[in-house]
């Protein structure tokens, strides 16, 4: 018997008995709509279930049999053939009696009649209808969007497409970084082309992945050569006969000779919508799968089952097996809804992910980043109960969390150690030393020197090591960033056992990693590390997003770092750097305008009367600082009043920052009976090099005119004193909690070489101090000596050094009041979300 | 509505339309003002939505000023650490903040203002914090 009807030549009606099976007529008549995963997994469940209990005709509009849409992406990287791919060859309809019906879309139903019409006018009667259409590529709706070229990812013909272009090479824009966009971006980057993917949200996979993870999954596809622009919202498909480029919301053009849409699905309901069954976002089903017509089933991507629709297999798989269940004849099956894991089908790339890691009330996150092995892993507890889990580079563990949280299963008692996996309960349970002894030899323990853990235990035996100092001598490993310092000690118990004893700890940066700000420092530096999630992985940060004591750190570090080339990021900054004003103890603000030198006039004092006046600011004070204190500004009022105080020519004073506060001045010899420079001139020299430079912590700067020193040059970070000959630098003062009396440097005689030392001096505190560390410290901690030999005995390096600051405060001295009064930058700092009652 | 006339029953939570998730920054805050005082909402890197009375237990300090991370807000006046999800402060220090259950709807959110929480908690023991 032939079953493989062509779909022109049939006859206007058929009776599904007389012509298309043989055997008896008391058999009820299944129609399957669909010949994809959902509907054929049902049809198998039926047959195993109950087998000859229905005659089945099964409609495919796809001119293939059934085959496992879920492996299209390997097909598309070339891994896999169609034939490996197909689930249910013809012979095994045949076998099992299936008319299958390939290449023939149902038109519609007729439910009185209870039949179905084909395209090609085929009418096939049922006793039992199922429908399972699936879903279709969602196309967002931006002109262009109908352009040749313009593909989905779906089905074979959308890769056999995909395919076709990548023949000829050139670039393909994949719009959606989600697991579909991903996968064919990978195919086609794996096929030859430049790929660009496209994705409106900040980071990829956003539905699957936590941030963290994005970042890691992003790095490696850019590795692979696959340029992400996320945060790229698509405004218009641009192209005469074919695609041409994709133009973003933000104007820039990518030129594209085939673009992949990939942004979701859209269930396929079109045909019960029809028919008049209840649809809303898909084919609406109760518990047994059962559409509002008893006699219609649905199944898979196309229906909605208590609100939720579905994108993914397993949950397709769990429908089926109730509806076979109910078509079966049973009683008391039902599909309560599904939990979901996702796996990314990127050769290479392990990424995986289940349930809920969006935490919510009374959950905790256990977080372990292994940055030697690229590893990050996030589970999220809730009552002693896993609720969901993010793995990302060793997913081995995957089916494991999956079960224990499908099961609900108590892993209170697992807790410390379910982190590092299955199997590692027990005696062991959370001994990171057997971790360590468990890793192969050839696993790359220092990521800086490339040093394995073979190489470290050959060393350490053969050597006879028994210090870390020692490892890092001979084999390199720690010997740069520190970042494996832990690793190799950890190494170096394993290896001696009790012959061995640990270096003394040292102060971690927080408590979100074992780390410390030196070590940090150094990574950051030496690994090129260049955003802060690439510091959390690479420094095993323990907490998912840093905390508020290493983020504003951080922050600065790679500000400090990479000058012009790392994006600020706002919500690491404290409030003051935020809004750009000081808070005060009511949740007002100070404004403190800039006063170079401390010198000012008439107009600038009528300015800020004015302000005063119009703004009914409570307090003026005169700081110590020789400038103009305003106190009791309401936040809202904040860039009204810096507009008022630009248009007079002041800027901010960064009396808020962990910067260049103030130069305070005498006036030196203009004035001055005593004065030997001219102090104040030097002072407004000083102030134009330095303003706006972000430091480890606030930076004050003096010059006296002469050695009575009337502007207390001696307690100031980086003090001058005019003499007769010239000028002497005095570093490391303060005069806060603890005071310190500055020490001389060095003694110049011009004041090209005073601002050459200046700015050398500050890139040095810059680059070494760790931040909220005054210069006081750090002098005391470094030692003068480490200072003059750096700036006094080494010209060539003061010059760098001096280049380097120079060239960082091209990138920040713009004035941050006249961008957020006369730009409206950062405008939601200053206003309410609403104002409701 | 169908029964607009009818008056909600005892029960009923009535839900305050504040704006789109979007307006508050990602690990950021925003205020609502309302006739009972400020109330803070968080957003936090995994895009949930808390609302706490804008007030640190510790000093009253505008928590929406604070710097947010994993689910906690840190003060800015002398960095009490609080649990966006309850309103507790974190150990050692001891207090609780008012907090205002938050709805998400889509990109929607809106808060409760009648089920608030809200209590101008102070310190609940001599600690001497300044």
């Amino acid at each position: 018997m032939d079953m493989h009807l062509s779909s022109n030549n049939g006859p206007a009606v058929e009776s599904n008995e007389s012509e298309l099976h043989s055997t008896g007529p008391v058999r009820e008549r299944l129609v399957v709509v669909g010949n994809g995963m959902a509907g054929m997994k049902t049809v198998e469940e039926l047959l195993a279930k109950a087998p000859g209990r229905f005659d089945i005709t099964v409609f495919g509009a796809e001119p293939h049999p059934n085959y496992n849409r879920i492996m299209l992406s390997p097909v598309l990287a070339g891994e896999k053939t169609f034939d490996q791919i197909v689930l249910n060859s013809r012979e095994w309809y045949d076998a099992n009696g299936i008319a299958l019906l390939t290449g023939e879309a149902v038109e519609s139903i007729d439910r009185v009649g209870k039949m179905v019409v084909s395209q090609s006018g085929r009418v096939v009667p049922y006793d039992r209808l199922l429908i399972a259409t699936g879903s279709m590529p969602f196309i967002i709706p931006v002109p262009g969007s109908t352009l040749p070229g313009v593909i989905g990812f779906r089905d074979l013909a959308d890769v056999d497409a995909m395919l076709a272009a990548a023949a000829k090479g050139g670039r393909a824009v994949v719009i959606g970084g989600g697991l579909l966009g991903l996968e064919a971006a990978n195919g086609l980057r794996v096929k030859g082309m430049e790929v660009t993917v496209v994705h409106l949200m900040p980071t990829l996979m956003e539905r699957q992945l936590d941030p963290s993870a994005g970042m890691l999954l992003q790095r490696e596809l850019e590795r692979r050569g696959i340029e992400v622009l996320t945060g790229a919202d698509t405004a218009e498909i641009v192209g005469d006969e074919w695609v041409s480029a994709v133009r973003l919301r933000d104007g820039r053009e990518l030129p594209a000779d085939i673009v992949v849409m990939a942004v979701g699905i859209r269930p396929n309901m079109a045909l019960g919508k029809a028919a008049g069954l209840d649809c809303g976002r898909g084919i609406r089903v109760d518990d047994r799968m059962r559409t509002s017509d008893p006699s219609i089933s649905a199944v898979g991507e196309c229906v909605e089952h208590r609100g939720v629709t579905w994108g993914l297999v397993a949950p397709l798989f769990e429908m089926a097996k109730v509806l076979a269940h109910d078509l079966a004849g049973g009683e008391g099956a039902a599909y309560t809804g599904s939990v979901t894991s996702t796996k990314l089908k990127v050769t290479g790339v392990d990424v995986f992910s289940a349930g809920d890691f969006s935490g919510g009330v009374g959950t905790e996150d256990i977080v372990f980043r292994d940055a030697a092995r690229g590893v990050y892993k996030r589970l999220v507890l809730k009552d002693g109960k896993l609720l969901g889990a993010v793995l990302y580079g060793d997913t081995k563990d995957g089916a494991w969390y999956f079960s224990l949280l499908k099961d609900g299963t108590d892993v209170s008692a697992e807790r410390d150690s379910m982190i590092f996996g299955q199997g590692f309960g027990g005696a062991d349970a959370g001994d990171p030393n057997a971790a360590i002894a468990a890793l192969p030899d050839s696993a790359e323990i220092c990521g800086c020197n490339g040093v394995c853990k073979g190489t470290i235990v050959k060393a350490i035996t053969e050597k006879g090591l028994t210090s870390l100092d020692e490892v890092k001598a001979h084999t390199k490993a720690s010997a740069s960033c520190g970042g494996c310092a832990g690793t190799v000690e950890r190494l170096l118990a394993v290896t001696l056992g009790d012959g061995f004893t640990a270096a003394p700890k040292v102060k971690p940066m927080c408590k979100c990693t074992h780390h410390t700000h030196d070590q940090v420092r150094a990574a950051i530096v030496d690994r090129g590390l260049k955003t802060m999630p690439e510091v959390f992985q690479a420094m095993e940060w323990t907490t998912p997003d840093g905390c508020a004591s290493c983020r504003p750190a951080l922050n600065y570090y790679l500000l400090c770092a990479w000058p012009g080339e790392y994006k600020d990021d706002y919500q690491s900054r404290y409030i003051n750097e935020r809004a750009h004003a000081n808070i005060q103890k009511d949740g007002t603000y100070s404004v403190v305008p800039r006063m170079w030198g401390g010198l000012t006039n008439a107009a600038e004092l009528r300015a800020i009367a004015d302000v005063v006046d119009k703004f009914a600011i409570p307090t003026v004070k005169v700081t110590g600082g020789q400038r103009i204190d305003l106190f009791g500004v309401k936040k809202e009022d904040l860039p009204a009043v810096w507009a008022d105080l630009n248009a007079a020519g002041m800027v901010s004073g960064h009396a808020y920052a962990k910067g260049l506060r103030t130069v305070k001045t005498c006036v030196g010899s203009e004035w001055c009976r005593f004065g030997t420079q001219d102090s104040t001139g030097l002072g407004v020299k000083l102030e134009r090099l330095t303003w706006g430079t972000w430091t480890p912590h606030k930076v004050k700067l003096a010059v006296s005119g002469c050695p009575r020193n009337c502007a207390e040059a001696t307690i100031k970070d980086l003090g001058v004193v005019c003499i007769d000959s010239g000028y002497e630098l005095h570093v490391g003062g303060n005069g806060g909690l603890h005071v310190r009396a500055c020490d001389l440097m060095v003694r110049v005689g011009t004041e090209e070489e005073v601002l050459e030392y200046t700015g050398a001096f500050m890139q040095l505190y810059r680059e070494e101090a760790r931040y909220l560390e005054r210069t006081a410290p750090w002098v005391e901690r470094v030692g003068l000596d480490h200072i003059k030999a750096a700036l006094v005995e080494d010209p060539e390096r003061r010059r760098a050094l001096n280049a380097r600051f120079l060239f960082s405060q091209t990138f920040s001295q713009d004035d941050p009041w006249a961008e957020r009064a006369a730009k409206g930058v950062d405008r939601h700092e200053f206003n309410l979300l609403a104002e409701v009652g | 509505m169908e029964n607009a006339v009818s008056e909600p029953a005892i029960s009923e939570t009535v839900w305050t339309q504040v704006g789109s998730i979007d307006d508050i920054p990602v690990l950021g805050s925003r205020v609502v003002r309302t006739p009972g005082g400020d109330i803070a909402l968080f957003r936090t890197a995994a895009d949930e939505v808390f609302a706490l009375e804008d007030a640190c237990p510790h000093k009253q300090g505008p928590l929406s000023q604070g710097i947010v991370h994993g689910r906690r807000v840190t003060c800015p006046l002398h960095s009490w650490v609080i649990e966006l999800a309850t309103g507790e402060a974190v150990a050692p220090d001891e207090g609780r903040t008012g907090h205002v259950p938050v709805r998400v709807e889509g990109r929607s959110v809106a808060i409760a203002l009648g089920e608030a929480k809200l209590s101008r908690g102070g310190c609940r023991k001599a600690c001497g914090h300044v």
